[in-house]
């Protein structure tokens, strides 16, 4: 393992940022800190990079013991929320920063600046001043400054938090082939769960300090431990059920559950793509309450009809979906219903 | 913490070599023993001597002269008093009329006869046979005028302190304030000379009050120094004429006039100015060998030198004041330019000193309120 | 830790500072018996005494007030628009700072005296007015108040204002409610030390007022070297430095707390040609009043240094003193020698102390620490003849025994500088964004590169104009340096005091002549200073 966290934990003053979070990232490996803000995400950053000290457990790089070593000697690199791009420097300027900090020579450190903006996308921009560069391009610089000196560890501060969504989208792809290729190893935190999933090999999702569920972003997706979990991840069909055999019981009616669930009290989650809707008498009784469009598919919201449920949310495909207070029967499928933890 | 270690090593290392240079700089004629080759002279910012006559006494005596200059004449006598028995230097001069009380009530001086003292007239030995000071030189503060003002209007100069009370010279006198002035304090005692004490509580009744109050009558004006009143407000002057200035009579010394003509530009036929002769008042000099010297061979030397010929006949092109020896000649210039005065008012130190603060603290509120 | 940076300015402020005031008050108020705490009340009693204190709290305020008034628009104008030959007047309007006051009341007394300007035109004469003394100390404090702000200014990024433009706020509203708090601690910086600066101020006073008006300083002038009446002057200096405190808290209380991170951009960058009629009236504006009030006086200077008996006369008799010697003229070389030797020794000095001080102090520190940077300022509040004297009494025992050397000059210079230094440095380092420095830490940077690295670039220009704050201070003799004994190594300002104090055309001449030597000396310094600061870019 490159990063090991060990019970790190973290207070500031009666407030715990961190709460004993144990944490690996193995070699070339791209893991996403996912959480609302708030939750630790940054400290954990700061407390990788040396810039906050834990007041309980250990990090370990390459496992060694980072106590005792100072921010500069660590060997990682970290990509800061809002860049901090050396405002007096021009962008060659910042991007051979840790170059010079490590004595290259200066002919190496140019031909690597003109190799790393061409990687960015921003090839000859090296004369230009940062203070004149969009968002997107003082990103580009930001990454390129911080690859420059090939960290062991690349730490990446919602890399793309401020940049419209389609910017977004195009660079989450190409950093991840850039990662792919370079080989490099990324820990990255975000609040954006969409940039998590395109981005990391695996996901960590964090709760008020403390670590609610780390895998696969199918995994996580799939499978959400917990209703903090799955709520985070954009999923509000949630709700209280006594499980009994194969089905469960719930204010939405009885619902299917996967085999093997063990009976008794439980919270389920119903994915949207498993609200099937018919006819009023084939299910769960709902007035269709609002559609929002979602490119290939419509969220359609359902107010049950006879109790005091909570809504439901459905997924349609376009030409299914049901005009605003249409009546219709909500069923389930068995495979869309997960038991959270 | 390693970056803040550096930095306050730097910072020492700084200071360090500071002081380092400090203690080298600092080799003055105080802490070099007795065996020391330098003698440290303590005077006033005006004093001045031709660089060939102190190397004569460097030729002569083996001892390279260091002259510290401590500020205006009072001032000067001010701080040797507050530095008594750890002195700045060996030998102090700069001591006049006005501070010689001061400064031998303060014990400032060791006795020390210097050589050549028996070619000094008895009117300058104030300290007599006690030798604890030695005269060097003599300077007479007077009103000087401005001769071109007055010959244009065909007005006589005024000579006396009474005549600059009358009305034909009204609003044409610029004094220093003797509070901050050494030539101010000059011409207030020189005004208590000639008129006398007439008491703090009746002011305008008589004495060198009723005086000033005629002064201020005819519109006297005081400004704070030497520099304002002569290169300012002073017609005859080079500054006054480019500032326009008003006031052709002011408070000056005698020996002002041929100064003008050694500085003229170009330099004049006749002084531009002449000196009211009955309005001077005497300034004696005096040198002394400062208790706890850390070179008291070179500073018996030094006064030795101060009255010697070759000093005395370098001064008055210097420092503009006359010799007290009797060896000396003047230089043509001020025998040509200069006026001798015969008869100029004096004022015994002691006086002085027991009136001094009072006097001007009655001045200050009778002319300046 | 941090303490040890605070280790060398606290050393300093105690040795050369605290301790022979100390000493010098304490002897006022000591007799063999023991304290005389009464002779405070004894001597607070007299009115006269109140009259004073009175007089120069008030003309103290109003000159704070009418710099401000006069100078902040000259600020803006240097920091937000580009003209020809705008680092050459900014050099020009310092160069008032370095001239002895004896000078600037001949150079002032012709705008405002008897044949000035001002009554040739209206027949007004302000000279031994309190108008002489309030103009004359705009005169010199105008370069303070436009290093001061216009350097912080520069580096405000203007778009923040625009920001505030955009949603809604009409221009004056922009600046009152963006600008302004951003600039407020260098505003308040620029106020207190010209506060303190006219608080103790003596030349002007009394060349331009006349024996009518008296401040506290010029009464402890007298007190202490004329009548040698220590324990009064005692009593005045504690009056002044209670004073001088007072103020120093209530600037600590008010303004501390609002230095925060701004956002700082390349002072290059946010300068630009004036635009539309009203940019180019402000220009005008400050153009003229420059012109008026620091560029005449000036320049009746150097036309009286040039008034002689075919045009360079006293220049050529400068340089003939030369070959005749004496100890009383000074070779013009020897005196811009001397001087920029104590100049550079003294800037070194003060930007040493000062740099730690300020590095110190950026640190988010405890109430200790803001005690320490307050009276770092006190120098410029605590009389300089109550310093001078100290030093004479003080340090008078080995290793100690500084009272004869060269040393003790450009020492009481630093102590004056500085404040400058903190002052002018502070609100940018202040300003500088913590996560910059950890950007910098996390690409390899040690604590002290990272400084070296990221704050010194952004503070660079603010330690180019604290030092030539420091440098002018020295060149001006400002401080106790007048009430030092000194070997016979006369600056510039001693030799112009010199020739002054004795008749004679050539030597009136010859010392407006020196007078814009000094000019000339400090505005070419200042200039190299202004290239170095300018000349920078990419490193790479």
């Amino acid at each position: 393992m490159l990063l090991r966290l060990e019970g790190v934990t973290v207070r500031f003053g009666t407030r715990t940022a961190l709460d004993a979070v144990d944490l690996t990232v193995g070699e070339h490996e791209t893991v996403c800190v996912l959480g609302p803000s708030g939750s630790g995400k940054s400290t954990l950053l700061r407390v990788v990079a040396g810039l906050l000290r834990a007041d309980a457990g250990r990090v370990l790089l390459a496992g060694a013991d980072q106590a005792r070593v100072p921010v500069h000697r660590r060997g990682v690199g970290l990509m800061f929320q809002d860049h901090q791009l050396f405002p007096q420097r021009d962008v060659a300027g910042n991007v051979a920063f840790g170059l010079r900090m490590r004595g290259v020579p200066r002919a190496e450190r140019a031909a690597r600046v003109a190799d790393l903006l061409d990687l960015v996308g921003l090839p000859g921009a090296e004369r230009r001043s940062v203070a004149a560069l969009s968002g997107g391009e003082q990103q580009r610089v930001a990454l390129a400054r911080a690859l420059a000196p090939n960290p062991r560890l690349l730490m990446l501060d919602e890399p793309l938090g401020q940049l419209d969504r389609g910017l977004r989208e195009r660079l989450v792809t190409e950093l991840r082939g850039l990662f792919h290729r370079l080989g490099t190893t990324v820990l990255a935190v975000t609040h954006d769960q969409a940039e998590a999933f395109a981005l990391a090999d695996r996901v960590v999702v964090m709760d008020e300090g403390r670590i609610a569920q780390a895998g696969t972003p199918l995994e996580v997706w799939q499978r959400p431990a917990s209703e903090f979990v799955a709520r985070f991840l954009g999923f509000d069909n949630v709700v209280a059920a006594t499980v009994s055999g194969d089905a469960a019981d719930t204010v939405w009616g009885r619902l299917p559950v996967p085999p093997g669930t063990p009976p008794g009290a439980a919270r389920l989650l119903v994915r949207p793509a498993g609200v099937r809707l018919g006819a009023p008498a084939d299910g769960l009784r709902c007035t269709v309450e609002g559609r929002t469009f979602r490119g290939h598919h419509v969220a359609v919201l359902l107010r049950p009809a006879d109790t005091d449920a909570p809504v439901l949310e459905a997924e349609c495909a376009l030409r299914d979906a049901p005009e605003e207070g249409a009546v219709v029967g909500a069923a389930f499928v068995p495979d869309e219903v997960v038991v959270l933890g | 913490m390693s970056t803040t270690k550096k930095i306050t090593a730097g910072a020492a290392a700084v200071a360090v070599g500071a002081l380092t240079l400090t203690a080298c700089g600092g080799s003055g004629g105080t802490d070099d023993g007795a065996r020391s080759k330098t003698v440290t002279l303590v005077s006033h910012d005006s004093f001045a001597a031709s660089d060939a006559v102190l190397k004569a006494f460097t030729e002569e005596t083996g001892y390279t002269v260091k002259v510290l200059k401590s500020g205006d004449a009072v001032e000067a006598v001010n701080k040797a008093v507050l530095t008594k028995g750890a002195p700045q230097g060996d030998v102090f001069f700069g001591v006049d009329n006005t501070t010689l009380s001061r400064a031998l009530d303060n014990g400032l001086f060791e006795p020390y006869a210097a050589k050549g003292l028996d070619r000094v007239g008895e009117a300058f030995r104030l300290d007599g046979d006690r030798h604890r000071v030695t005269p060097v030189d003599y300077g007479d503060i007077c009103v000087n005028y401005d001769k071109k003002y007055f010959a244009d209007r065909k007005l006589a100069p005024p000579r006396t302190f009474d005549d600059l009370a009358e009305p034909a010279y009204k609003d044409l006198l610029v004094v220093e304030n003797p509070e901050r002035s050494s030539p101010g304090l000059g011409f207030l005692l020189g005004t208590a000379a000639a008129y006398g004490d007439g008491g703090a509580s009746r002011p305008g009744g008589g004495g060198w009050q009723g005086y000033w109050k005629k002064l201020k009558d005819n519109g006297v004006k005081v400004v704070d120094s030497w520099e304002i009143a002569y290169n300012q407000e002073f017609s005859g002057s080079a500054g006054g004429r480019k500032a326009k200035a008003d006031r052709p009579l002011v408070v000056s010394y005698a020996s002002s006039p041929p100064v003008e003509v050694l500085y003229g530009d170009p330099r004049p036929a006749e002084a531009p100015t002449g000196v009211a002769e009955g309005t001077c008042y005497r300034q004696i000099e005096f040198a002394g060998l400062l208790e706890g010297a850390a070179n008291e061979e070179g500073g018996k030397a030094l006064l030795d030198f101060l009255v010697g010929k070759r000093f005395q006949e370098d001064m008055p092109l210097n420092m503009f004041v006359h010799p007290v020896s009797e060896d000396a000649r003047l230089p043509e210039l001020f025998t040509r330019h200069g006026v001798v005065i015969d008869k100029p008012l004096t004022m015994a130190p002691e006086k002085i000193a027991a009136n001094r603060d009072q006097w001007i603290q009655s001045w200050s509120s009778l002319v300046l309120k | 830790m941090r303490g040890a940076l605070v280790l060398l300015p606290a050393a300093f402020f105690a040795v050369f500072f605290a301790y022979p005031v100390a000493t010098i008050v304490g002897r006022g108020l000591r007799t063999d018996a023991g304290w005389r705490p009464g002779r405070l009340g004894e001597v607070l009693a007299r009115p006269e005494v109140l009259d004073v204190l009175w007089f120069t709290t008030w003309q103290a305020l109003a000159s704070t007030a009418l710099t401000l008034l006069v100078a902040l628009p000259g600020a803006y104008v240097f920091a937000r628009f580009d003209f020809p030959g705008k680092q050459a007047l900014r050099a020009v309007v310092t160069v008032p700072f370095v001239l002895p006051t004896v000078v600037v009341g001949t150079a002032f007394l012709a705008l405002l005296g008897r044949g000035g300007l001002l009554d040739g035109l209206w027949g007004v004469r302000l000279d031994t007015t309190v108008w002489a003394i309030l103009l004359a100390h705009v005169f010199f404090n105008y370069a303070v108040v436009v290093r001061t702000v216009g350097g912080l200014w520069a580096q405000l990024d203007p778009r923040q204002e625009e920001a505030a433009r955009v949603l809604g706020a009409s221009r004056l509203t922009a600046w009152r409610r963006v600008t302004l708090p951003a600039l407020g601690p260098a505003v308040a910086a620029a106020a207190l030390m010209v506060f303190l600066f006219t608080y103790t101020s003596f030349g002007v006073v009394v060349i331009l007022g006349g024996p009518a008006y008296r401040t506290l300083e010029a009464e402890i002038y007298r007190q202490t070297a004329q009548l040698l009446d220590l324990p009064t002057a005692a009593v005045l200096t504690l009056v002044q430095f209670a004073a001088a405190a007072a103020v120093l808290a209530v600037h600590a209380r008010t303004v501390r707390r609002r230095e925060t991170a701004l956002r700082l951009v390349d002072p290059a960058g946010t300068a630009h040609r004036p635009r539309g009629a009203g940019q180019w009236a402000l220009l005008g504006g400050v153009l003229a009043s420059i012109a008026l009030l620091l560029v005449l006086p000036l320049g009746v200077l150097v036309a009286r240094s040039l008034d002689a008996s075919g045009g360079l006369g006293f220049y050529r008799a400068l340089r003939s003193a030369e070959a005749s010697g004496g100890t009383f003229v000074v070779p013009p070389l020897e005196a811009v020698r001397n001087s920029l030797e104590f100049a550079f020794a003294a800037t070194a000095i003060a930007v040493t102390v000062g740099g730690l001080a300020a590095a110190a102090l950026t640190r988010r520190a405890g109430r200790l620490v803001r005690g320490f940077d307050a009276l770092l300022m006190l120098p410029l509040g605590v009389s300089a003849v109550t310093v001078g004297f100290g030093f004479l009494v003080a340090l008078d025992e080995p290793p100690l025994d500084l009272r004869s050397s060269w040393i003790l000059v450009p020492l009481a210079q630093a102590l004056v500088g500085v404040p400058f230094v903190v002052r002018t440095m502070l609100p940018v380092l202040r300003a500088v964004d913590v996560r910059l420095r950890e950007a910098a830490a996390v690409l390899g940077a040690s604590p002290l590169r990272a400084w070296r690295e990221v704050d010194l670039p952004m503070v660079r220009r603010a330690l180019f104009v604290a030092a030539g704050f420091a440098f002018a201070v020295s060149l001006g003799e400002f401080g106790a340096t007048v009430f030092i004994a000194r070997a016979d190594h006369p600056t510039l300002p001693v030799a112009v005091a010199r020739l002054l104090g004795r008749p004679g055309e050539l030597n009136y001449g010859q010392a407006m002549a020196l007078s814009t030597i000094l000019m000339a000396v400090c505005a070419v310094a200042l200039l190299l200073l202004e290239r170095v600061r300018t000349d920078r870019k990419g490193e790479f």
